[in-house]
């Protein structure tokens, strides 16, 4: 058996200090520090080999994993005979069937100086979303280049998701230089090519060095056969370089409050992960968004108040004053608050495999804040493989862009390249509950600062109050042709007869004009929805009664409409009719076109319907006729009322 | 936990606690119902102290579930109830009934009797209680597919992991939304090594299971397997006699069902050392792993095991 892992496996010294003095050993390990990377290549480029081979040589495979891998290898392994240093990180089954790595994994091994973390990750781009992800979290990026291929598309993907997650560090690892002679030309070559690269996309510094993870060389130990190479060896430069918290400590003081801490009536303390910068007691605080002051009284943990803590830590803070402070709020140094905003620009990576919908409402966390926000059409996105910006409508699945975000209310925030925690955030589909986005923050857009509600004299309960009634929005939804309109109308007539002021927005009438730049697209449906809201919601303002009927598909635009009224204004009315039913009738001719395709997203044909899961008014036309339920759905809203005094 | 040197950078312990810690407090700022598990282990261990840790001077917001089997040495069940009574928090114990009216035990079963006590236990007690939400003390360096398996891992109404359908976790932001049913495995220490955990242990004066440690101990041979005769439930074969050994534990599980090594090591110090320069990884003491193949323990998962 050829067994290159017995060439040269070096010992660290760390092993023989254990036999020799565990004490001493301990308390080396108690005073490391912790690295976190990430290595990015393709498949071929040998990059889970890399990792067996730092797993390997810093003693973290054991004799029994060794055993099974060596079976393994022999079984399933691409390496003939020899070990197949690649099965030991190619965990899932499914990964070890397919010769591929689909998913990160997190490995673990240490030296002397530094705990590591290597997040291993897939390189094909439709992993681009696994790479990102694994990039999060890292200090540092290990790029991996076949000696014999050279700086590849890919190559520059892997590079340029780094520099775009924020890694500084970058080390360009030539690999497979045993497959080359370790010719010192082919290296020089390829980092040439690299730089110029590099500098193209904003890359300011990056380390080369010639390896074989295959072969063990310049790994750990300087290799006899790259005599050429006076740099650092992976693993000296990983114990050397800059972890990225390095300089958080020295950043203003922020932390994100997770929970507050309440054991008793005399205790009332502010958890959170020190995000940035340092606090003491006596620290004069701002709690942001609401601006209040005060100041630090206690930094309280299980072993005892500290003097000081520092960004990394978790901690909870006791202040002076009894102030307004809760989860989503951000404990800050009162002489430089972060900023506070409601609409971004951002980049985007679209993770899901449902594309972005423009306008649509997600969820937004950052932080420890969760907003409700809409992104709108993207700017640009870009090609990853050429760093071309292109025009796009949306986001699909890995697709990388830059928005503008606008939340539902103010969030705190500074840009991602200042602050990773207060601007970094993701974007989660209200609906199925997916983390669809992960963003980072550019800038405010002053826009939304400048617009300041107008304080209004006579309330909306005023005007209400003055026509007797209470403002109400009667939402009907159904298939087209489902009877919503011919119902509507008939509840209109009789709240008008009993002297009630209403108005009706109508679909097909809104589309003639308020909405007349609008098509039929899933975003522009969306948009639809989002204005006839906003009408409505000013008409509520106003004191009408007002009645919609629009098709509004879409289960997420319906919420998002209730949620721009009061509590109990929204009453939602589903008009069921079945699709074959509605479809027979085809007042408008539409269902026909549609089926023969000159309509293209036809809500029912090509098109979906989300019936709503709780309407306060459930109408199926198969069993109750219009006049009935129009007088069913008045008498509803009129028992609803509070009497008007 | 101290600083390194150098007065902003954390050591790797520190940062580990402190990752730890946020995960904690995430959960029961987001979950209806959270739960500990506590399976008395050394991680389960580290896991409560970093509990009481997170949420203090409040007691930590959760119960501790011990799923069991009824097969635990008594020495784990003495500490078990000795841990839940300084915590201040609540202990709740689950055996399956089932296993319990079938007396289902490692010696006659195999591998029913995990199924039977743990994965299906576990999967009934989640129901009964209505959890949404439960802390493990999986780490990532056991087992090649826990590798890969998130911080928040999702379970379906039928406590399946679905390991190709896992969302994306990106910086320390975690997605807690769950769909109707579905519960949520947390892992807070899934960053720890085996020395990280004993290294915290240590550092911390963390009281754990004397079996730890090496002691005389009535022993049997078995199958290549240093058993431990904890009571006298344990059946001896024709010929058999306990024989007193120094032993001690790498990893606890159901007596039968987890071998000792033969060591000398009695202190803290001494059992990292003996860790550290072993060649045996850790599980290897387990019998659960080697079933089906390289796949075993992801098949487990699917199908509900933690």
């Amino acid at each position: 058996m050829t067994d290159p892992i017995t060439q040269d496996s070096p010992v660290y010294v760390v092993d023989d200090l254990i036999g020799r003095d565990i004490d001493a050993y301990l308390d080396l390990h108690q005073h490391k520090t912790m690295l976190r990377f990430i290595t990015c290549g393709s498949v071929d480029d040998g990059k889970s080999t890399l990792i067996g081979r730092l797993l390997y040589d810093s003693k973290m495979i054991f004799e029994d994993q060794l055993a099974a891998l060596e079976a393994d290898s022999k079984k399933v392994g691409t390496q003939g005979q020899a070990i197949d240093f690649a099965l030991l990180v190619d965990g899932l089954a499914a990964e070890r069937e397919q010769g591929i790595t689909i998913d990160v994994a997190y490995r673990f091994f240490n030296t002397e100086k530094r705990k590591f973390i290597v997040a291993d990750c897939p390189g094909h781009e439709q992993y681009t979303r696994n790479m990102v992800t694994g990039a999060s979290t890292a200090d540092l990026a290990v790029i991996l280049v076949d000696a014999r291929k050279g700086v590849l598309v890919q190559t520059r993907r892997h590079s340029y998701l780094c520099h775009l997650i924020g890694i500084r560090n970058v080390v360009l690892a030539v690999n497979k230089m045993d497959l080359v002679d370790y010719d010192q030309a082919t290296f020089d070559a390829i980092v040439r090519d690299y730089a110029e690269f590099a500098r193209s996309i904003g890359i300011e510094t990056f380390t080369a060095m010639p390896i074989s993870g295959f072969a063990g060389d310049n790994i750990t130990t300087h290799s006899a056969k790259t005599p050429w190479y006076a740099g650092p060896t992976l693993v000296d430069h990983l114990e050397q370089v800059e972890v990225n918290a390095a300089h958080d400590g020295d950043k203003p003081f922020r932390m994100p409050v997770q929970w507050v801490n309440r054991p008793n009536l005399d205790f009332r303390g502010f958890s959170g992960l020190i995000a940035t910068g340092s606090v003491r007691p006596g620290d004069t605080i701002r709690v942001l968004p609401s601006g209040k002051t005060s100041t630090v009284t206690r930094i309280v943990t299980l072993d005892g108040d500290l003097d000081q803590a520092v960004a990394g830590q978790s901690v909870t803070l006791c202040l002076a004053d009894e102030i307004d402070c809760s989860r989503g709020d951000v404990i800050a140094l009162a002489d430089a608050p972060p900023q506070v905003a409601d609409q971004f620009e951002a980049t985007l990576v679209w993770l899901n495999d449902e594309a972005l919908i423009p306008g649509r409402a997600y969820w937004l966390k950052l932080g420890t804040q969760t907003v409700s926000a809409t992104v709108q059409h993207p700017k640009y996105v870009v090609n990853i493989n050429t760093m071309e910006h292109m025009a796009a409508k949306t986001l699909d699945l890995n697709a990388i862009g830059v928005v503008e975000v606008t939340a539902d209310k103010p969030v705190v925030f500074e840009p991602y390249v200042d602050n990773r925690t207060l601007g970094g955030f993701i974007l989660i589909d209200k609906i199925t509950n997916a983390t669809v986005a992960a963003g980072m923050l550019h800038f405010s857009l002053r826009r939304a600062q400048n617009v300041h509600w107008q304080a209004l004299d006579i309330t909306r309960e005023a005007r209400a109050a003055m026509k007797g009634q209470t403002a109400r929005v009667l939402w009907f939804t159904g298939l087209s042709g489902s009877g919503k309109s011919t119902i509507a109308n008939l509840v209109e007539k009789k709240l008008h007869a009993l002297g009630k002021h209403t108005f009706l927005l109508d679909g097909d009438n809104v589309r003639h004009g308020l909405n007349k730049d609008l098509g039929f697209t899933e975003a522009d449906r969306i948009e639809n929805i989002r204005r006839v809201g906003e009408v409505a919601r000013l008409m509520t303002d106003a004191g009408l009664i007002v009645i919609t009927a629009f098709i509004s598909p879409f289960r997420a635009e319906r919420d998002m409409v209730r949620a721009m009224m009061e509590p109990g204004e929204f009453v939602e009315v589903f008009i069921d009719t079945p699709l074959e039913e509605a479809e027979r009738r085809d007042v408008k001719g539409l269902y026909k076109k549609a089926r023969q395709g000159a309509l293209k997203n036809f809500t029912g044909i090509d098109s979906p319907y989300e019936a709503p899961d709780s309407a306060e008014i459930h109408v199926d036309t198969t069993r109750e006729q219009a006049e009935d339920a129009a007088e069913r759905i008045v008498n509803h809203i009129l028992a609803q009322w509070t009497p008007v005094i | 936990m101290p600083a390194s040197t150098d007065r902003t950078t954390l050591t790797h312990l520190a940062r580990l606690e402190a990752e730890a810690i946020h995960i904690m407090r995430e959960v029961v700022a987001e979950a209806q119902n959270p739960v500990m598990l506590y399976s008395v282990g050394k991680d389960s261990a580290v896991m409560l102290h970093l509990a009481r840790k997170a949420f203090y001077p409040s007691p930590p917001p959760f119960p501790l579930l011990h799923v069991d089997t009824t097969w635990k040495f008594r020495a784990m069940y003495d500490l078990r109830d000795r841990m839940a009574r300084e915590s201040g928090m609540d202990l709740l114990v689950y055996q399956n009934p089932e296993a319990t009216a079938r007396g289902i035990n490692p010696f006659d079963h195999g591998a029913l009797h995990t199924d039977m006590w743990k994965t299906e236990g576990l999967k009934q007690a989640l129901d009964k209680w209505g959890f949404d939400a439960a802390f493990g003390g999986a780490r990532r360096d056991e087992e090649k597919s826990r590798a890969k398996e998130r911080i928040f891992s999702f379970r379906t109404a039928s406590h399946g992991w679905d390991p190709k359908n896992q969302r994306p976790e990106l910086w320390n932001l975690y997605n807690a939304r769950k769909n109707k049913g579905e519960s949520i495995r947390v892992f807070p220490i899934s960053n720890w090594t085996e020395l990280d955990v004993w290294q915290y242990i240590h550092l911390n004066a963390i009281p754990i299971v004397p079996l730890y440690f090496a002691e005389k101990r009535p022993t049997v041979e078995r199958d290549g397997m240093l058993l431990m005769v904890d009571d006298d439930r344990f059946p001896l074969l024709p010929g058999e006699e306990p024989v007193m050994r120094s032993i001690r534990f790498r990893t606890l599980g159901c007596y039968p069902l987890t071998g000792a090594v033969e060591s000398t090591a009695a202190t803290l110090p001494e059992v990292i050392q003996e860790t550290l320069l072993t060649t045996t990884s850790e599980r290897q003491g387990r019998a659960i792993d080697k079933d089906s193949g390289g796949a075993g323990m992801e098949v487990k998962k699917q199908q509900g095991y933690f």
